[in-house]
């Protein structure tokens, strides 16, 4: 077996990924970095963000305001030096992202706009029209390929962390066109493999989002932190789950009930301006409320009889009627484009059909301020990881702006601890990576297999979402857990239609259900623990937030049987706990 | 998924290496108003033939994975809906003058190289901005390059273009929309070294007005309006040439 070695290696390219890549660059040119992603990286799923990208840049606005948005956003479980660190580096990633070509929506006098987001007091979120993630993504791509350091492995899937002496020194990962399994050995390795919104029926999120190293991390013993935090975006197409941005409201949007009421003010989010007011939309208030809170509401609208009933499930409506069609086009086109093609509806002249779709992950690999894990020489960043700067809810913008903070944090540190150490132990590195070729060849010969993957993804996508919703209970979670732990066992049993090495995107695909189970595992069991009602996670059993018991992260560890489940204290500075007020005031 | 049983026929393009005929498979697919291809595609691929092999992503036209032949057209299979040919049959193939990979996934190594080729990132100029200030830029110097910067890099006007057909080397509308994406940028000064890329090779020169790679954009793009551009662009640049010798400008 032959091995490819690099300096650094880092498995997705997305916006972390090569953010990471171009900060190993920045820090020591001389180091040699590979890029192993599933897709070419202009197709990952950075690509999809739409509404912008948050930063203090403006003169009315402070980083203490940020910060204090960040946190009481984050229902106090955000790590508080993280955020402080996230707000002050943001402004300089930004600023350094459009030197580097981004097409950031200009002032008249030149300068870089910004609009308005949710559950933020200020307007600081840059924007690129609303194809925000488009944009960045294609500029950060295009900016790597001048540097000729950078070796990039498109369409190679990491299969398995590989571990030698207490060290993460590379990846066993399987090259689609041609099949083959090699390992790829660096002296620090960086996960930026982004979410698994795809464990859920119903999700903006693209099929690559299954979650792939946020699994291989946990199978290597680092602990998945605060999984249970899923964030339902309230303004999703039915059917396909397609987003519609917060920008739509940013610029002015308002979400209206069967009775044509603007229902959110019945639930502590303030009190509705009229839409040609000059102060609507307000910051923090109706509309510009934080997406936990936005969707929770749904689901009491739901139970009323408030919303709508359409071919696929409830709805309610997103009116940005009032902006006029050159408004629209200029500001949100992609919200038309998108409403068009895949709701039916033109904005310019209808209300859209929304509702709460799973969208973002506030869990994931166990990180620290450093982007650093608990395994030395892995680091993490971008939604696969967990700083965590999102605690129970992160607010829209931060997302986009996280992958370029630690994105960089990442390669910076990761080039740092590659000057210190070497590859060591390979035999043992090889002997890992032919165990993960014998594991895949037996999956690809099982031919006494008779379970299908559609129908395995099905089961669990149901249970995670009657399980784990918007609002759980202990009885619904528990159900889910068995599930998943019956999935488990039958997922061993997978057969397979396609034998071929070349492109095989079903063998793909059932190593993409088995990283999901066990995403899906970590969701169920750590929601279980958590026996209070905090940001995304909201329990019917227990609905205060409890901060005696539960100011604490959950950390989920990988075991023979189901996940162990610890917890650890919230770093907490300057901000004490405190009520999360929205609709006026702090 | 509706409980009518009407279906509609998908031909589909088969292939696996060593192969030496051109093969095709028939599904019939259950009909619903609301799918686009692929859906259909996904729908064969969980229940009827796992084998099947594709590209996609984000099914919301912007990661650019999903593009295909549809009865001869290249599409993205995410916006293209089953109602724009139901009842008649479908035939998707992979997407024209590339080399086909599998089924219906392609190589794209050439078009990556092509790509990069143009040099397709900001070429700093004298005045470069402190680390902590923005470029400045108007709106109306943002819009002169805007539409470049939609491309989404699905390559649909490779398939679509007379002259990349009959001449490999040719770097293509995306490619060429790119470099003048960048060369339009007010923060950019790169526009010379772009041009001898985009020169280097006859091909842009057969390049006609045909514009089927506009025609076929699913973005807006407007690829043949900058290989004019970028025509004129290069001829004035070798006239100017002649009266004054590179580096003596």
């Amino acid at each position: 077996m032959r091995s490819i070695k690099h300096d650094i290696l880092i498995i997705g390219g997305g916006g972390a990924g090569l953010r990471a890549a171009i900060a190993v660059s920045q820090e020591n040119p001389d180091l040699d970095v590979a890029v192993v992603s599933k897709v070419y990286p202009m197709r990952s799923h950075t690509v999809a963000a739409e509404g912008g990208m948050a930063a203090v840049i403006k003169p009315n606005d402070s980083f203490e305001d940020h910060i204090y948005d960040t946190v009481s956003g984050s229902d106090w479980l955000a790590d508080q030096d993280a955020v402080e660190f996230f707000v002050r580096t943001a402004p300089s990633e930004l600023i350094q992202l459009e030197h580097w070509g981004c097409p950031w929506s200009r002032e008249s006098d030149g300068s870089v706009a910004v609009r308005p987001f949710g559950g933020m007091q200020i307007e600081r979120t840059w924007f690129a029209a609303d194809k925000t993630g488009f944009h960045v993504l294609h500029s950060l791509f295009q900016t790597t390929l001048k540097y000729r350091s950078l070796q990039r492995y498109d369409e190679w899937m990491a299969l398995r962390l590989l571990t030698h002496d207490g060290r993460c020194q590379g990846v066993a990962a399987m090259e689609l066109r041609t099949g083959r399994i090699v390992p790829i050995l660096a002296k620090a390795v960086i996960m930026c493999t982004g979410g698994g919104g795809r464990v859920f029926p119903f999700t903006t999120n693209a099929a690559i989002k299954t979650g792939d190293g946020m699994a291989l991390a946990y199978r290597a013993g680092v602990a998945l932190k605060d999984m249970e935090f899923v964030q339902y975006h309230p303004t999703g197409l039915p059917g396909t789950g397609i987003l519609i941005t917060e920008a739509a409201r940013g610029e002015g949007g308002i979400l209206v009930n069967n009775k044509g009421h603007r229902y959110l003010s019945d639930y502590d989010l303030g009190k509705p301006l009229p839409i040609d007011h000059h102060d609507h939309p307000k910051n923090r208030t109706m509309e510009l409320g934080p997406r936990d809170r936005l969707s929770q509401a749904f689901i009491h609208e739901q139970t009323k009889g408030n919303v709508f009933e359409g071919p696929h499930g409830t709805y309610v409506h997103l009116d940005v009627r009032h902006l006029g069609e050159s408004y629209i086009e200029k500001k949100i086109p992609f919200v038309r484009e998108l409403s068009n093609n895949y709701g039916g509806v033109d904005p310019v002249h209808e209300p859209i059909p929304v509702r709460p779709v799973v969208h973002y992950m506030m869990g994931g690999i166990d990180t620290d301020i450093e982007a650093a894990t608990t395994l030395p020489g892995l680091y993490a960043a971008g939604e696969c990881a967990c700083v965590s700067i999102n605690g129970a809810n992160r607010l829209g913008s931060n997302s986009l702006t996280e992958l370029l903070v630690f994105g960089a944090q990442a390669g910076r540190n990761a080039a740092i601890f590659a000057q210190q150490h070497g590859i060591s132990g390979e035999n043992d590195l090889l002997s890992q990576t032919q165990d993960e070729i014998n594991r895949i060849s037996e999956l690809l010969g099982n031919r006494a297999g008779d379970e299908k993957i559609a129908d395995l993804r099905n089961i669990m996508t149901s249970a995670l979402e009657e399980g784990a919703g918007i609002y759980r209970n202990a009885e619904g979670m528990q159900k889910a857990c068995t599930t998943i732990t019956e999935l488990r066992k039958r997922s061993k049993n997978l057969k397979l239609d396609d034998t071929s090495l070349s492109y095989n995107t079903e063998l793909t695909s059932a190593i993409e259900l088995d990283f999901m189970l066990d995403i899906a595992e970590t969701v169920t069991f750590s929601a279980l623990r958590r026996k209070e009602s905090r940001g995304s996670h909201q329990r019917t059993d227990f609905p205060e937030r409890d901060d005696d018991e539960f100011l604490k992260h959950s950390l989920a560890y990988n075991t023979d049987d189901a996940p162990r489940i610890e917890h650890k204290d919230v770093v907490i500075t300057n901000l004490p706990p405190a009520k999360r007020i929205y609709g006026g005031g702090k | 998924m509706t409980v009518d049983t009407d279906r509609i026929p998908l031909k589909i393009s088969r292939y696996t290496e060593g192969q030496t005929t051109d093969g095709y498979d028939e599904y019939m697919v259950p009909y619903n108003e609301d799918w686009v291809v692929l859906d259909a595609l996904n729908y064969i691929k969980d229940y009827v033939d796992g084998s099947l092999a594709y590209r996609w992503s984000c099914r919301m036209g912007v990661c650019g994975s999903c593009g295909m032949m549809i009865n001869g057209k290249p599409k993205l299979t995410c916006s293209a809906f089953l109602s724009e040919y139901y009842p008649d049959p479908i035939v998707v193939e992979p997407l024209a003058n590339f080399r086909v990979e599998r089924d219906l996934i392609v190589d794209m190594d050439d078009f990556i190289h092509k790509l990069d080729s143009v040099k397709p990132w900001l070429i700093e100029g004298d005045s470069v901005p402190p680390a902590n200030r923005e470029y400045k830029q108007t709106p109306a110097q943002l819009a002169k390059y805007k539409q470049y910067s939609m491309c989404i890099n699905c390559t649909l006007c490779y398939s679509a273009c007379p002259v990349a057909s009959n001449e490999p080397e040719f770097v293509g509308p995306a490619a060429i929309a790119l470099a003048q994406r960048y060369n339009l940028d007010s923060r950019d000064s790169g526009k010379e070294q772009r041009l001898d890329v985009l020169m280097a090779n006859e091909g842009v020169w057969d390049c006609t007005f045909v514009g089927e790679c506009s025609n076929v954009c699913p973005k807006g793009v407007d690829p043949a309006a900058a290989i004019q551009q970028a025509k004129l662009e290069s001829a004035l640049a070798y006239a100017k040439s002649l009266i004054m010798p590179k580096g003596n400008k």
